[in-house]
Parts: structure tokens; sequence; C-alpha cells
């Protein structure tokens, strides 16, 4: 089937064609297609949320939480799940989609593993443009990624919503947050919260280091999610009411500049942006680009202005 | 006369791992080994029963009776056991997430048979962590199985005196690839993990009581020297734990005292009658040194590796057991390795690697915390060991040496192994829905049962023991459990395995074939159904992410259904599938009608007889592979040119 089918089919919401439009989007030698395919597909209007964290934290849990009240609430959710398995032998060992418990009759859920390049928590190269065109089928599109530091700006980029998971007692993310190293997140959500006085601190711990760089409206949520779950209902209207006061088209329009940059660097490396006249030159002739292009159109631009 | 006995010793515990079909059938096959000279029932339950679902459940099908006897209620029981006089048995139950509701349904059955239950004598294996390391039927998160361990323990101690509650088990880390020191020191941080939470749940002062009823359940393999040398570490090593950790003092309280199962790992398919001296080795492993001596042994059947035994198969292990004991001068003598400096040096050497290891789990956090890690050191060693057999380096008689045989007159009649009646699954599917209409009411007793679970500081027996008697089923008690203690999928520890020097041509053909493709070959490896034995789906995922490809491995215990799901979700080229438990003939058809008519080839390989092979490729599988095939790299060479022919590209 023709990438312009499966972005139609997708736009009409049918999400039969997930699993088709995915191995379309990763497929290398397809590219022509795999535009072809985000155009049609279009801006979709589905919540993508990044969940990112440690890996141990209890990211797959949460997720089995969430996915559980979203779909009690009928909405109907894509997961990209990310894996950061070693690449040194080319291949990747994918195994979280089991620990995100759904059922397999749901036509209404959608995940899908995906192998991580080279950089922990990196997003693989065809997530962004899979986030976009499911968004258009699903009312949630999850990125899902592991690791702290770097990893959520890639993934901050591509998503409207970041929910940074932490789990108590681990000092990390409160460590990055002060240094500046982690960037401010959407959301926090603190895992385990069943441990207590532990939990309690944490909690504690991030929001004094959130007020300390003068972003004390960023929701920290304690959850449990395995059962009894508490909190999930919290975290869920958190990360809605983000979403409900984002200028979403200016945010879309941003990841797809963003995106497009990342190919660009991904295909012609640092000396293709030299070309351009550096990063911010190069951010600049995306801003000057109708904001309604999507990904490959403003990836051609950047290629026809190196080229010429 | 230091050399010899002043009286002959008395045999170990002489059983048979029993069970199959129905409890009637179960019955009639207990009663005939013990005629013939057993001396203890071992209990071995099927699939559904030990994992927590009735026969009637979607993930049932197709392992209802085949590689033990369904139990669901009380009714079941006292079948099972009728005419067997549970005061005087010794009765060994491989069980463990369900053991607590397995041991009420004994305590019933006996209690109608008018014998209490301080009389009992016997063993649950009930040990959680190597079912997440290895055998895979869990059926409940570490922290709650910890708890109702802890509880049978507890409540054992003090009304069922002369009961084992947990067997702690080195058996099946031996059986996912567990190195000697790794064996040992998995075990007794298994020990330490249960005392330690025993602890909190006695009254002060019962310690020493409680210690001193914990078995181990061990493995033997063919190398038999270093296997004795093991146990005799493992005793040393037991009773330094109890006076230091535990203040025991009791010098039979300190014992360490084991049952056995020799080694099933190493029984090969090829060959198979060449498994029948490598059992009578593994034998002399555990009994040759009297100070390290089993108290009871089980031994498997020669064709273990080609399907399910039949009662003759087992009765020849059962007569190598009797001709050790009754014909041989093995009993004559005290021990013979008194004095040894091989055998003293092998211990030492032992010890000094397992303590290492001992503290490495101690450091991240004792057994239970430190599953991730012993599992991903499991995989690891048995990459190694399969590594190893590839090279040549070790040897395995009949199949990567030696490989020339006559046709065998063994397995001519039948294919050489017993195969379960499907109607089996049919009639325990009726007879549960009508035990569910006649039992009465239960609603009073599954509330009671779930208040107590959700109560951590209540003990879950008497709750168990009132659902018992009520006529509750398997699966309703273990359902009101996962109820409150959520379910759980236990590593994989297939992420954590080293990269070796892959075969090279192998890895260019995957590039090849994946640039063809246009991205990276994907292939998901699957666990249909209840079977646990992933080790060998493990190595599979390994061996093919090391070959290049991506690889969707989720671990066991998946419907069809989600299988189909994963595999169509996730865009995989191929699906391969894994199973022991003899359930292939339902699950592989399942899963294909599962895929409903989508164009990805599936392969299939674990115990597979010959005579079922043709009737899976009707149905539609690619390849099948055997325990024979145990060269992974030409397995791979295979999917990887499956995979080209199916989309026309070159390999």
């Amino acid at each position: 089937m023709s990438g312009a089918e499966l972005g139609a089919r997708l736009r009409a919401r049918d999400r039969t064609a997930a699993p088709a439009a995915l191995n379309l989007l990763e497929t290398r030698t397809a590219r022509d297609e795999a535009a072809r395919l985000v155009k049609a597909a279009g801006d979709g209007a589905g919540h993508i949320v990044g969940v990112t964290g440690p890996p141990g934290v209890g990211k797959s849990t949460l997720l089995s939480a969430l996915l559980k009240h979203w779909r009690s609430t009928k909405r109907s959710v894509a997961i990209l799940a990310v894996d950061p398995s070693s690449k040194r032998s080319g291949g990747a060992l994918l195994g979280d989609r089991a620990r995100i418990e759904h059922d397999p009759h749901d036509r209404d859920v959608f995940i899908r593993s995906m192998a991580a390049g080279e950089r922990l928590g990196g997003l693989a190269p065809a997530t962004r443009a899979a986030a976009q065109a499911l968004a258009s089928a699903f009312d949630v599109v999850v990125i899902e990624t592991v690791g702290v530091g770097q990893s959520e700006t890639d993934v901050a980029e591509a998503a409207d919503t970041v929910v940074v998971v932490v789990q108590p007692g681990s000092g990390d993310a409160l460590q990055f947050l002060k240094a500046g190293i982690m960037e401010v997140p959407d959301v926090l959500a603190v895992t385990k919260a069943d441990l207590g006085a532990p939990a309690r601190r944490a909690e504690q711990d991030l929001k004094a280091a959130l007020k300390a760089l003068g972003a004390a409206s960023v929701p920290v949520l304690a959850v449990r999610a395995i059962p009894p779950a508490t909190g999930i209902e919290r975290l869920s209207q958190a990360i809605d009411a983000h979403r409900a006061q984002l200028d979403l088209a200016a945010k879309r329009t941003r990841a797809r500049r963003l995106g497009a940059l990342a190919d660009f660097v991904h295909e012609h490396g640092e000396r293709g942006l030299r070309t351009l006249g550096g990063r911010r030159a190069a951010l600049k002739l995306l801003q000057q680009q109708d904001p309604g292009l999507d990904e490959p159109e403003l990836l051609q631009r950047l290629s026809a202005a190196a080229d010429g | 006369m230091a050399h010899r006995l002043p009286q002959r010793d008395r045999p170990w515990m002489i059983r048979t791992y029993a069970g199959h079909s129905t409890a009637e059938k179960s019955n009639e096959l207990y009663r005939r080994n013990l005629a013939k000279g057993q001396t203890g029932l071992s209990i071995a339950f099927d699939l559904p029963t030990q994992t927590g679902y009735d026969p009637d459940d979607e993930l049932a099908r197709g392992e209802v009776g085949k590689v033990g006897v369904p139990i669901a209620h009380r009714g079941d029981m006292a079948a099972l056991l009728d005419g067997i006089p549970l005061g005087e048995m010794n009765t060994s139950m491989t069980i463990n997430a369900t053991a607590a509701w397995l041991l009420a349904l004994y305590i019933v059955t006996a209690e109608a048979q008018g014998v209490d239950p301080t009389q009992l004598q016997g063993t649950t294996q009930n040990d959680i962590i190597k079912e997440y390391l290895s055998r895979g039927t869990y059926a409940f998160p570490p922290e709650p199985s910890m708890r109702l361990i802890a509880d049978m323990v507890a409540y054992t101690v003090e009304h069922v005196p002369r009961w084992n509650p947990v067997n702690v088990c080195s058996y099946h880390l031996q059986e996912a690839g567990a190195t000697p020191t790794q064996e040992i020191a998995y075990a007794m941080s298994t020990a330490i993990a249960v005392l330690d939470a025993v602890k909190d749940r006695v009254p002060q002062g019962s310690m020493p009581q409680v210690f001193g009823r914990i078995s181990f359940f061990v493995n033997a393999g063919v190398r038999f020297i270093e296997e004795h040398a093991k146990l005799r570490a493992m005793s040393i090593l037991w009773e330094e734990l109890g006076r230091t950790r535990y203040a025991v003092t009791d010098p039979r309280a300190l014992r360490f005292r084991y049952g056995v199962q020799v080694n099933s790992l190493g029984l090969t398919e090829s060959q198979p009658e060449n498994n029948v001296q490598r059992i009578v080795l593994e034998a002399l492993a555990v009994t040759l040194g009297r100070n390290a001596r089993a108290r009871a042994v089980q031994l498997p059947a020669w064709n273990e590796a080609l399907g399910l035994p039949r009662p003759w198969d087992q009765q020849w292990s059962l007569r190598i057991q009797q001709v050790l004991a009754y014909e041989t001068d093995l009993l004559d003598y005290p021990d013979v390795f008194e004095g040894s400096k091989v055998m003293d040096g092998l211990v030492d050497e032992l010890l000094d690697g397992a303590r290492h290891e001992l503290r490495a789990v101690e450091e991240r956090g004792g057994a239970v915390e430190a599953v991730p890690y012993m599992k991903a050191a499991l995989v690891e060693s048995h990459r190694r060991r399969i590594a190893r057999i590839e090279s040549g380096e070790q040897v395995l008689v009949g199949v990567n040496r030696f490989t020339e045989t006559e046709p065998s007159p063994l397995t001519a009649e039948d294919g050489g192994i017993l195969v379960v009646d499907p109607r089996v699954e049919e009639e325990a599917r009726a007879a549960i829905a009508n035990w569910r209409e006649s039992r009465g009411d239960v609603t009073a007793q599954l509330a009671e049962l779930k208040r107590v679970a959700a109560a951590t500081d209540e003990n879950i027996m008497p709750a168990t023991l009132a659902a018992a008697r009520a006529g509750v089923t398997t699966g309703e008690w273990a359902a009101a459990l996962r109820d409150v203690f959520g379910s759980y999928r236990a590593p994989t520890g297939v992420g954590q395995a080293a990269t070796p020097a892959a075969d090279e041509q192998l890895r260019d053909e995957v590039a090849r074939v994946s640039e063809a493709l246009g991205r990276t070959l994907k292939i998901l490896v699957g666990k249909p159904g209840l079977d646990g034995h992933s080790n060998g789906a493990e190595q599979i995922a390994v061996r093919a992410r090391d070959a290049g490809m991506d690889v969707v491995y989720e671990g066991i215990r998946l419907t069809p259904a989600q299988i189909a799901r994963s595999a169509i979700d996730e865009g995989v080229h191929v699906v391969g599938l894994s199973i022991l438990s003899g359930s292939h003939r339902e699950l592989i058809p399942d899963v294909i009608a599962a895929l409903d008519g989508a164009d990805i080839p599936v392969v299939v390989g674990g115990i597979i007889p010959e005579a079922d092979v043709p009737a899976l490729k009707a149905a539609g599988v690619a390849r099948v592979y055997t325990p024979k095939d145990f060269e992974l790299d030409r397995i791979m060479h295979d999917i990887v040119a499956l995979v080209a022919e199916r989309n026309a590209v070159q390999v």
C-alpha cells in the first residue's frame, strides 16, 4: 500500500493502518513514500506525550496504569517504546511492550518498539515522523525513552508534553535539574509513592529545586502504579492541563523544524550544517519557512539551501 | 574398623517425579510405582495448576494434564491420593507460586482420611526466586510471593511440624546454565532471603526450628566428581550460615538436607540411550560420599529430550536407584572421600567462588533485589556453555562427537514417548464447570481471602484452608490473590548478555538482507502458553541480536493472541516460537490462526517429536527445530534465508 493511502487511512482514524505505516516510515529506502505518508496524515490533534526517566524507575508499570486509565475514558493510545539496547552488533533486543499491560484484542491500543540510535535516550530516526502521523489516528501518542540528562532534549522537541519519571532516593534527576543538565520537564512523576517518607522527601526536594529554577508551577506528582494504584488520575489530569495551556500550533511547528534539522544533521553531518552557516543560521532559515510545511518538506528546503 | 559402618545405611527415599492426564490416572500410576518399591511420592502438577489457572482458562489451553496432573480443587486432590495412607506417606510436591493452596488441599484431604496435620510428612518446593530466574511458574510479584512463603513456613512450623515448607532449589539454576559456584551462591542467597522474611513472622526464639525445616533441591550434572564436591561445599556453607547468621547450635538443625533430581539439560535427543549412562553417573554424584548424600532421589527418564516419558521409561530410572541402593556396596561404608586431597581441594575452590558470588548478591540487596543480576549472569553462563558445545570444546557424545549411529530399536514403537489424550483437556473443562455449579456459594471465602491478602500482618493459611474446604478452585484462589497483589513479569536477562565475536558471515548476511529490505531484519521470539522453560528462547534471542537483527522478546506466558498482535504491531519479518511442554500441537496452530492471514513466516523450536512435524508443517509452520539442532548459527542462517525467500530478496 502506498504512503499516501496509509496516510489517508490514518487521517480517517483507521488505526489498523498503524503497523503498515510504521513499517514504511522505518524503511530507509522509501523516503519519498514516507514523506507522502506524513503529508497525507496531516497534523493530528492527538496529544503527543513524552515519558522518560532512568532505567528501573517503573516507567512501564506507570504506562500500564496510565494506559488503563486512558482506556477507561475511551481514549485511543499509541505507544512508541524507544529501546536503548546496545547497537554494538547492529542488532537490538526490544522487550518493553509486554511490560505494558494491554488487551491484545483492543484495536484502540497500538504499541511499537523502536531501536534507538547510538545516543542513550535518543530517538530512533523514524520516531518523530511516526508520532506525528499517529497523532492523526490516536487520541494519545506516547514516546517512551530511557535515560536522564540529555535524553529529554530529543523527546522534548518531539512531544507536546514531557513527563519525567523518577523514583525516591535516586538523586540523579535532582542533581541534573539543579546543574541545568536536564531541561525542566512539563510534569514530574515520582513513582513508588508507597515507600512513604522517602517518596515524600523526593517530592519536596524536587519541588524546592524547581522553585529555585523559577519553575514552581511544574507539577510534581507522587504515584503508585502497582495495585492499589494511586495518583494516576491526577497525573493524567496534569498532563491534560499542560496541553490545554499550550499553543499547540506553535509547538508543533517548532517540533517539525527541529525534527527537520535533526534529520538534516543525521544525513549530512556537521559538514552539511557548516555549509548552511551553522546551527543558528539553519534555524533562522527554518523560521522563515511557511509554518504549515511538514518535516520532509522542511528537510528538502534545508537540503536545497545546502546544495545551492 | 573405621573403614566399615557398624551397620549398613538405610537407602535414601526413592521417588519418581510423576503425574499426568487426570487425578484418577495419576493415582493409578502412583499405586503401581509404590508397588514396585518406590518409597515416597513426588507429584508433578500440570502448568495451569502450578501457575494458578483453572483448566478452562484461556492460558491453560494445550497444557491441561500435559507435564503433570491437573488439581483444581479438593475433589481432585482426594482422587489423586485415594487409597494412599497419608499418615505414612512422604510426599514431595513440585509446587511454588500456588504452594500455599496445594498444601491446603493436601491437609484437607488428610483430614478427610482422618489423619492429623501433625502426622503429615513431605515437602512443598515453594522457592519463588528460582521461578523468576529459570522455571517461570511464578504468579505474583516478588514481595507478596515472599510473604506467602513466609506465611507457609510460620504456619507449618507450628501446625504441620514434620513438613518441609520450602525446598530451596539449585536444581533449576543448573538447568538455566549456572556454573557450580553460581548454583551454590544463588541457592544460599535464596535461603537467606526466605529465612530473613520468616524472621518477622514467627515467635522469637523459633528460628533454630525454622532453620532446621529448610531443605534443598539440587541438581547433579555428569561431571560427577566436581558435582559431589559442590554438595559438600553447600553443607559447609549451610552450617556456617546457621551458626553465624541465625544463631543455630543444634547439630541436627544445622544439617544440610537435600533431595535431588539429576540433570536434564545434558540429556540429548540424539542417541537418547546414552542418557542412561549419564543418569547413572549423575546419581553417583549425589550418593557416593556419605557426608553429603541425598535424602531423597528422583531420576529423569532416558527419553526426556524426546517428550513425556512412559511408565516403562520411569520404571527404568526407578530400577537404576534400586540397583545402586540394594545391589552395590555403596551403603556399607563411611564417607569414601574423607581425607581426599582432590575432594578437599575442589571443595575449597568452590567455597571461594561461592563466597565471592554470595557477596555480589548481598551487595545488591539480597536475592529478591538481585533477581535481574542473577538472571543476566545465568543467561551469560548458558550462552558460554552453548558456545563451548558449538565449538566442540565441550564434548557431548552422539551430538557433537561420535555421531555415527545404528537405528535405535528403543524409539521404533510409538516414537518412544507418552502422548496425553487430547480429550483430557475437554473433559477437565466440563468437570470444572460441574464442580463450580455443585459446590455451593464461595463468595464469602474469596472475600475473606482477599481481606487477609491485603492485611499484610495476617497469615494467609487459615483463609486458604477455609477456601479449600468450601470447594474454591485453584484458578479462583489465585485470581483473588492476583487482584490484591497485581501481576508480574520477571526480567528476561537477555539485554545484558555479552556480545561475543559473532559469526562474520552470518552478520554480513543479516546486514545484506536488512539493506535489501530497507529496514533491519526484525524477529519476534515468543513463548506461547504456560511453559516457563525460557532458556532456549533466550539463547535464540541473544544470538539473533548478536547477528544484527532487531529482536522482540517479551518473556514467557503469552497467549497466541498476544503473540500475533505483537508480531503485527511490531512489523516483524519472522516469528520464532519455542515450546518444551508438549502443547505445540494446540498452541502453534492457534498462533498462526491469530496472525489472521498476515504474511509472516512462523518457525518453531523445542521438544517436538518427529511424528508431530508433518502436522505442524501442514498448519503453516515454515521450519521446525529440535534439540538436534544445537548449532544456533545454523538456525540463524536458515531463518535469514527464509526471510530473504519470502521477501524475494537476495541473501
